[in-house]
């Protein structure tokens, strides 16, 4: 019940034309996904000390402005935000665990979409076009971008469930398919003292990862350790800093096709997503095989 | 001092409610054997169920209907949504998926024919389609299965509908089962396989997995019948709620869900008393999920799994179905567990059969063995001559008569000019479990357990 | 004569398929041009046609063919030739997963790599692939010849009826009840015809044959069978 599409630029002149690449992807991924869509960005890490936070804001009618002014007040030494719509990137030097705090206690109908020095994240419901046209997806760059439609069954379609699901810092996560065993890992990681929002299965398998990575893993071990907990079907494509990375289960039953040309490195579910792409018609396409990683470096 | 023996003995013979005859039978059946039981027919524990519910009929605050003198309409139409030809039936009492093969060609036969005179559609099954029941069904619904047999274009073509099976109520999860004394030259050939085979179908499609790649497959049918056909999508209910979601954004004209007393030839006895959910418990879940998305009146709803008498149907359609499918009920019609049968011109016992099955008429279940002492489930070319296709379609034309003339009594009974208009507040629960799953109040109180409305 | 073209960033994969299902009137060969990547291109065909996919079709390309001859100039998406019954569909590039599943016959060529599950549940249809094909190849076929010129991955004729598979290359392992026996005049002789009607030069002294041990036909307790 979804598409995902992700694409990564191989040349440093191309970071500014990501998103004018990455918007068609996303598009022809609509019949696929119609109901709510979601891309993150990964662009040049800002200073060390910054992280940026991308925030939603949902139906709320939100004053950004007002929160601006209780966000420049709290955190001396000043933030910076970016809003567009219902959405907000805050950047600040402050500490991030105390900004998370800051958030859920002063704004609990805020939800915190990702956080990190690379990622910006967006979600939203509505048609791919109408959430690409909404944030402006066109104009942004960066090195890569994971993206994401979905078919929805609730019907509240809200951001909580819609992909890309991150943890921790500048990692996210899309995924087509169905964890047949998500609940007992959510269980076995809340142990560990993770928090769930949702009891969605892509959300399950995101964290497992994170938690892997935090407990010393790189993404590949990461993703062994995955293979051999997770059960079901899945196609996984992960964001992180400066990687992007996609992984089939044995049985890859759910599609995924790859193009690779000397400028980028581009993935969806369905070659439709890649055919307008500049190139392609000389691209190598391939699909990728099951249970191998596949890692690609911004 | 006989007393007092007499008393110890049977103070002795204390059963267990844990390890019962049936659950000792069961493990020295399996140290014997090795092998799963295999068997035919659906759950047969008592569950939750349509007799669990009844009807609010008229009195001062409702007015009934005269009994036939003002009409109580059947007509029901299915795949509204796309389809250039939906299907158009007199009533809304289908008749389920069979395979050829584990039915004989004369019992598809009888049952088009009984169909095509009450003006409702015959389904196909597991075994794809066969000459006698186009030539005898007017609406015949064609199954797409994972197994694929006989899957082809030239009956697509001849289908008035196409049905793509995620999954039936008896085995949820697995696919079709046919064993080796049933797999005949015909049958053999019809399915491609060798005669004699264990023939176990696949459990998923082998061209696609999921409700994203089935939207694309329904495409695909859809543009090999021109757009003309209704597309049904049936499964067996489980997560229900969801899955019908699913198949709506998947594309589907219909849904047919189909609950745990849903029957079948041959299935592991595990698989169909422990997977997939009451038929009761499964209505609502879909007819909410149709709520939902707005699609109640535009995909349509049949509901199938021990539907058995017109109280039944009734029943189903005021939960919210616009039909429902009768499988198992069908074949006992035809003379299931009946201990004669009609050959010649003449009855005859049937007894010395059901014997040699080790059964007696009423508690067989023997489909699997292809040994049907009255020669609905086999293709034994003797055993086949037992069930004449007129004889037979007489007796389910009754079946279907007597069907809708139940539902249309309760109908009328509730002031109904239509049975489409039976809904929810017509009934009301005996039970709490009941009440439960039908999400209908008990008798006599406001109380729906499980809802916080 | 000239093909009818149909310009599918035009005109509608459905426009296509009415006009080849209903208004061919005598037209012997028609263009799918800019298909990129649009599922169920040239599907339920009945008529003695050519049809030209330019380009990579998606899921579903030439599905329940009959009699047509259709050719992807391209890759092709899952399911190519599914349910095809006869006629011929000939991939250029790649095919996915489920090339040619639970058809009944014709021919269906490959000559890049096919993907997981080729010739699944297949029913007659004869699938040669000139490239590789990838795990649970030819799972459950039941009647009909997968001719595979590189090598197979894992589980290849798992469940294996009558359907016999020949290859060239390695097998990664063996399905349930699929095992090599030996070639005999028959089996070269069908190899070579194969080979033939796909345009592929290759000895067909260098294939094995695959089929099944026929040990889990039926049930036996004993057996230690995988139920």
């Amino acid at each position: 019940m979804c598409g995902i599409v992700g694409l990564l630029v191989k040349k440093p002149e191309l970071r500014d034309s990501l998103g004018e690449m990455m918007v068609p992807m996303l598009v022809g991924m609509t019949e696929r996904g119609p109901d709510s869509a979601g891309m993150a960005v990964f662009s040049e890490p800002v200073r060390a000390k910054n992280r940026k936070f991308s925030l939603y804001a949902g139906d709320l009618g939100f004053d950004w402005a007002g929160f601006e002014k209780t966000a420049q007040s709290t955190f001396k030494g000043g933030c910076v935000l970016a809003v567009k719509v219902n959405h907000c990137v805050l950047e600040t030097a402050a500490d991030a665990a105390a900004v998370r705090r800051w958030l859920s206690d002063g704004y609990p109908g805020l939800h915190l979409l990702s956080v990190g020095r690379s990622i910006d994240l967006y979600k939203d419901t509505g048609l791919p076009a109408e959430v690409a046209a909404r944030y402006d997806f066109r104009s942004m760059r960066g090195t890569h971008v994971v993206g994401h439609t979905r078919m929805a069954t609730e019907s509240a379609v809200t951001p909580a469930h819609a992909h890309p699901y991150t943890a921790g810092e500048d990692f996210c996560l899309v995924h087509n398919g169905s964890l047949s065993n998500p609940h007992s890992i959510r269980r076995k990681l809340e142990l560990q003292g993770i928090h769930f929002d949702t009891d969605n299965d892509t959300e399950a398998a995101c964290r497992f990862l994170e938690w892997r990575m935090r407990e010393g893993d790189d993404l590949e071990a990461a993703l062994q350790r995955g293979f051999e907990e997770f059960d079901g079907f899945y196609t996984f494509l992960m964001g992180t800093q400066n990687e992007l990375a996609l992984v089939r289960d044995a049985f890859a039953c759910k599609p995924a096709v790859v193009a690779e040309t000397d400028d980028y490195v581009a993935i969806a579910t369905e070659f439709r997503s890649l055919a307008h792409l500049p190139g392609v018609d000389h691209a190598e396409l391939f699909e990728p095989k099951a249970q191998q990683m596949y890692v690609w470096r911004a | 001092m006989n007393k007092l023996v007499e008393l110890h003995r049977r103070f002795q013979e204390e059963g267990s409610a844990t390890f019962d005859r049936s659950m000792i039978d069961y493990i020295h059946r399996a140290a014997a054997t090795g092998l799963y039981e295999i068997r035919g027919l659906g759950a047969k524990r008592k569950l939750p169920h349509f007799d669990d519910l009844v009807f609010l009929g008229a009195s001062l605050s409702r007015y009934p209907l005269e009994g036939y003198r003002e009409k109580c309409h059947t007509k029901t139409v299915l795949g509204t949504r796309f389809a250039k030809k939906p299907v158009e039936l007199a009533i809304p009492i289908t008749i389920a998926g069979m395979s050829f093969g584990s039915l004989s060609a004369s019992v598809k036969d009888a049952l088009g024919r009984a169909a095509t005179e009450l003006g409702t559609s015959t389904t196909t099954g597991d075994g794809g389609m066969t000459s006698e029941e186009r030539r005898s069904s007017k609406t015949l619904v064609y199954q797409c299965l994972p197994s694929r047999y006989g899957f082809n274009a030239d009956d697509v073509r001849r289908a008035d509908a196409l049905e793509v099976v995620v999954g039936q109520g008896a085995k949820p999860g697995g696919g079709g089962m046919l064993l080796g004394m049933k797999i005949n030259e015909r049958v053999a050939r019809m399915r491609v396989l060798p005669q004699g085979v264990d023939q176990r179908s696949a459990s998923r499609h082998p061209d696609w997995t999921g409700p994203d790649d089935l939207a694309i497959k329904i495409r695909e049918l859809r543009e090999i019948s021109d757009w003309e056909k209704p597309i049904y999508v049936k499964f067996g209910a489980t997560r229900v709620y969801h899955d019908v979601k699913l198949a709506v954004h998947a594309g589907a004209d219909v849904v047919v869900i189909d609950g745990m007393q849903g029957g079948t030839a041959a299935t592991q006895a595990v698989f169909i008393e422990h997977v997939g959910i009451p038929t009761l418990a499964a209505i609502r879940q879909a007819v909410n999920a149709l709520e939902e998305l707005d699609m109640r009146g535009k995909v349509q709803l049949v509901v199938s799994g021990g539907i058995r008498t017109g109280a039944d149907v009734a029943k189903a359609l005021a939960l919210g179905a616009d039909a429902v499918s009768i499988g198992q009920g069908m074949l006992v019609a035809l003379g299931c567990n009946h201990d004669q049968y009609w050959q010649d011109g003449a009855f005859h016992s049937a007894a010395p059969d059901y014997a040699a099955l080790g059964v007696t008429p009423g508690h067989c279940h023997h489909c699997h063995t292809g040994r049907c002492p009255v020669g609905i489930t086999t293709q034994d070319a003797e055993l086949e001559r037992r069930l004449e296709p007129e004889a037979g379609a007489r007796r389910v034309r009754n079946y279907l008569k007597t069907l809708n003339m139940e539902l249309t009594t309760l109908a009328r009974a509730c002031g109904k000019q239509d049975v489409h208009h039976l809904e929810p507040e017509d009934l009301v629960a005996l039970t709490v479990e009941a009440a439960a799953m039908a999400r209908v109040p008990l008798a006599g109180t406001n109380w729906i357990p499980g809802s916080s409305a | 004569m000239t093909p009818v073209e149909f310009d599918l960033r035009k005109r509608s994969v459905r426009e296509l398929n009415e006009f080849l299902h209903r208004r061919l009137d005598g037209t012997r060969r028609v263009r799918a041009l800019n298909p990129d990547g649009a599922h169920a291109i040239a599907v339920g065909i009945n008529a003695p046609i050519d049809v030209d996919i330019e380009g990579h079709a998606g899921y579903y390309a030439a599905g329940m063919n009959q009699q047509a001859r259709v050719t992807v100039h391209g890759n092709a998406g899952p399911g190519v030739a599914e349910g095809m019954s006869s006629g011929r569909v000939h991939v250029k590039g790649f095919a996915s997963v489920a090339a040619g599943a639970a058809a009944h016959g014709g021919l269906l060529v490959i000559d890049g790599d096919a993907s997981l599950r080729c010739g699944i549940s297949m029913k007659g249809i004869d699938i040669v692939v000139g490239g590789s094909v990838g795990d649970y190849s030819a799972f459950m076929a039941q009647a009909g010849r997968v001719l595979v010129c590189g090598d197979a991955g894992d589980a290849l004729g798992d469940s294996l009826y009558e359907a016999v598979i020949y290859v060239r290359g390695q097998v990664k392992s063996f399905g349930a009840d699929a095992h090599e026996e030996p070639m005999t005049e028959a089996d070269h002789a069908a190899v070579s015809r194969l080979l033939a009607e796909a345009g592929f030069a290759h000895d067909p002294g260098e294939f094995r044959r695959v089929a099944s041990m026929r040990s889990l036909y039926n049930w036996t307790a004993d057996a230690n069978q995988e139920y």
